[in-house]
């Protein structure tokens, strides 16, 4: 048996300073939106000759007065992502950069990609993907409710802000895209982390009821334990399946596999290290979950 | 929970073949007659465009309320009741009435049967909302008004878009409304959007008027620059015929002239007004006027009797097959205003498929070979179960015909990383079993009922973040939310229903085996 409650203490510590500093670099540096959510135009290019590159493509964009231009490499040496505000949201400007382009490049490129989104849906995609966030934390908050009794809610909660707050926190402090798929990413999460807490929630619950003699500090460590091979299987597989497609998923899904498996590690450590924590602070003890069984 | 009887063993079987067999229909070509279903490609994997248009109502607001203060001026006016000082500002109506007028005034607004203002009894409302401030009034859309007109002109304007993209010809556009002022048009394998773009772009608001140098004109007059932005003419405002006359727009070459032109008919109504103004009218410019700008102002030589005619403004012939396709396919009641654009081209839908197949092939086995590894015999049937569920999965996908993203497949390649779960629930809790329990049946039947409601918990907490997701989520993200919220249900079939079946077969031959697990 593992004593993972020898660390409890450290651990928490480990966590609260993540969460501050997480929570400072949110505030402070703020995360970086992609088009999505700030508007804009994004082009992912394509060239066909070497001429065509970073500094040559940076060049041409700059001299379209389109704002603030960004260009970088995009996968490999021959794909470009070119990025701009597009502030006063001209129509043809994708014509308008295709002839200018073509002058330079002849027709060595090819536009792969062209996203174009206007302030009015970025600000309204920003909204719904707060509102989803949101609302999927209320509706796990809600389930693990009706399911366990206060104290283990308050764990499973925790855990799960933990876990979206420092995920968000690497996102910042790498100054990572957040677009439409880091929500989907950040959502699943939130179930991942549920999920694994619940498991091990459930069997702290049994053994509270199997044993009445164990404290809540051996309890835990007891029912981490039991639930050990488990979570690490699961969370094996999971970051297998993640990798894979971080690495081979193509460059559009990089951004999503990484906050997964940012999120998959944080829920697996949170589970461990913040849920069961939270009762062992709060000394559960058989007596929390046999009065809650006489109220059924 | 060994017991499985021979009708729901062939139950099961029946299930798992049939959806291989429906999932596999994707691959292989069956019968259409028979089978047609498939999994649609999103237009991230197929390539093509996604356009969100948003209808500008301001100027149908304005133009509606300019006929308004006709209405209500010539209504009156019956009624022996005088309007006085009406005008328009800032989207309300203002006038007022001499004093004994006014109760007469308030009364037609407030008429649940007024022909002035329309009553709408399902809201309880009425069309125009009427506010007095002594005999002042202040008329304006209602809530309920201002919907009508909103849902009004998206209706005619779905309609025009939808007949320009079927001009153009494109393969199975998808056409839909949102909200009450928004249009989605999805153009599956368009990869350069720019010409549908440009002509969702124009009102094609077609007008014949005279040039006219008289300022007093009873009609009023504007100014309007032609079509090359150098040139400018005054024309009346009077509209001798415009885009609603015209029955039909071809372009044609003019072989005499040697340029391109685009040939109109008009419709009964039309051809009599064109005929008259050009009797009327010869030796005068007609000036051809198209949002707001003069394609060409020709000079009137001919009384023009036939009802048809034709345009030349130094077309090319695909200006000329444009201006031709937005003339037969009408006027949009608003400006419309592309306020989203996702393309993406044929070759990167198709990178794309290529590389989330890849990841979900070298995903897949990464996960097999972990659980063979780990669990042998168990991990086996994990393994077996693994493939009927995406299968399975895949099965239901097609029978529904639900849209396959990107993101999409990587809900299925988590799917797969995730799916052992359930398994691993319940041999690690028969593993547990095994330590004080001697019968390995006993252990058998205490993992599986031990262990379902923490598979229960894990798999609804999972399934609510994949509703919230399909319902806040847009295109791309949806298909993720999708393949994740279809992965739980057929994954707790095929643990519950394939997995156990496999196993309590195994168990039951091995009741006196030592070591199980």
């Amino acid at each position: 048996m593992i004593a993972f409650n020898k660390y409890y203490n450290h651990f928490n510590l480990l966590s609260s300073v993540l969460i501050v500093v997480s929570l400072l670099l949110l505030i402070f540096k703020g995360l970086n939106f992609g088009i999505d959510f700030k508007g804009g135009t994004l082009i992912e290019l394509r060239a066909s000759d070497s001429k065509i590159n970073v500094s040559s493509l940076r060049d041409r964009f700059n001299q379209m007065d389109l704002g603030d231009v960004s260009v970088k490499k995009f996968g490999n040496d021959t794909d470009f992502l070119v990025k701009f505000e597009n502030k006063d949201n001209k129509k043809n400007i994708i014509e308008e950069i295709k002839a200018n382009l073509d002058k330079s490049f002849g027709n060595n490129y090819d536009f792969r990609r062209v996203e174009n989104v206007g302030p009015k849906v970025s600000a309204e995609l920003l909204k719904s993907g707060i509102i989803a966030i949101s609302l999927s934390l209320a509706l796990m908050l809600f389930y693990i409710w009706i399911r366990f009794e206060w104290q283990f809610s308050l764990g499973a909660i925790l855990a799960l802000f933990h876990d979206v707050i420092v995920t968000l926190g690497v996102f910042s402090l790498f100054s990572l895209e957040i677009n439409l798929s880091i929500i989907a990413a950040v959502l699943t999460i939130v179930g991942y982390s549920m999920n694994d807490t619940v498991v091990i929630f459930d069997r702290v619950r049994e053994n509270l009821r199997k044993y009445s003699d164990i404290k809540i500090f051996e309890l835990t460590n007891i029912s981490i334990n039991e639930t050990l091979s488990r979570t690490i299987i699961t969370s094996a597989t999971t970051l297998l399946a993640l990798l894979a497609i971080y690495f081979f998923g193509g460059e559009i899904l990089k951004g999503f596999s990484l906050a997964m498996i940012l999120g998959v590690v944080f829920g697996t450590y949170s589970s461990i290290y913040i849920a069961n924590t939270v009762l062992v602070r709060l000394r559960v003890s058989q007596k929390t979950v046999l009065r809650e069984d006489d109220k059924k | 929970m060994l017991y499985f009887s021979k009708l729901r063993i062939l139950f099961i079987a029946l299930f798992s073949v049939l959806f291989i067999l429906i999932a596999s229909s994707n691959l292989f070509k069956f019968d259409d007659n028979f089978f047609d279903k498939k999994i649609n490609l999103g237009l991230d994997l197929q390539g093509g465009s996604y356009l969100l248009l948003e209808i500008d109502n301001e100027p149908v607001i304005e133009q509606k309320l300019q006929n308004l203060t006709t209405t209500i001026r010539n209504y009156f006016k019956e009624k022996n009741i005088k309007i006085n000082n009406i005008k328009i500002d800032n989207q309300n109506i203002f006038f007022n009435v001499k004093d004994n007028d006014k109760q007469s005034v308030l009364d037609v607004f407030q008429d649940e049967n007024s022909d002035l203002n329309p009553y709408y009894p399902r809201f309880k409302s009425h069309q125009l909302e009427i506010e007095d401030t002594g005999l002042n009034f202040k008329v304006n859309f209602s809530r309920q008004g201002l919907i009508k007109l909103k849902t009004s002109s998206q209706d005619q304007a779905i309609e025009i878009v939808r007949r320009r993209v079927d001009e153009v010809g494109t393969n199975e556009p998808n056409i839909l409304k949102r909200g009450n002022n928004r249009i989605l048009v999805e153009l599956p394998g368009l990869d350069d959007p720019m010409r549908i773009k440009s002509l969702l772009g124009k009102t094609a608001n077609l007008t014949f008027r005279f040039v006219t140098n008289d300022e007093n004109d009873r009609f009023g007059v504007e100014k309007l620059k032609f079509e090359n932005g150098l040139e400018e003419a005054t024309v009346s405002k009077r509209i001798i015929i415009s885009g609603e006359n015209l029955l039909d727009a071809q372009p044609k070459m003019d072989t005499q002239a040697n340029q391109t032109i685009v040939s109109f008919t008009l419709d009964r109504v039309g051809a009599k007004r064109f005929g008259k103004a050009t009797s009327t009218g010869i030796g005068k410019q007609l000036a051809i006027v198209l949002d707001g700008k003069i394609i060409s102002a020709p000079v009137v030589r001919d009384t023009i009797a036939s009802g048809s005619g034709q345009i030349s403004g130094g077309f090319t012939f695909q200006t000329a097959t444009d201006l031709a396709l937005l003339l037969r396919s009408g006027a949009l009641p608003a400006p419309l205003e592309i306020i989203e654009e996702r393309t993406v081209g044929p070759d990167l839908g198709q990178d794309s498929i290529n590389a989330g197949m890849i990841a979900l092939a070298i995903g897949f086995m990464l996960v097999i070979i972990f659980m063979f590894v780990k669990y042998k015999i168990f991990g086996l049937i994990t393994n077996v179960t693994l493939i009927v569920n995406l299968f399975i999965l895949l099965g239901v996908l097609t029978l529904f015909e639900a849209t396959l993203t990107l993101p999409g497949i990587a809900g299925i390649i988590l799917t797969v990383g995730m799916a052992v779960d359930a398994n691993v629930l319940i041999f690690e809790r028969i593993k547990e079993e095994l330590k004080d329990e001697t019968n390995n049946i006993l252990a058998f039947d205490g993992g599986y009922t031990k262990s379902r409601t923490a598979i229960l918990d894990a798999n609804i907490t999972t399934l609510l973040a994949a509703i919230i997701l399909f319902f806040m989520g847009s295109g791309p993200v949806k298909g993720f939310a999708v393949t994740l919220g279809v992965g739980i249900f057929t994954t707790l079939f095929s643990v519950y229903f394939i997995a156990r079946l496999f196993t309590s077969i195994y168990v039951s031959r091995n009741k006196n085996k030592e070591k199980l697990i």
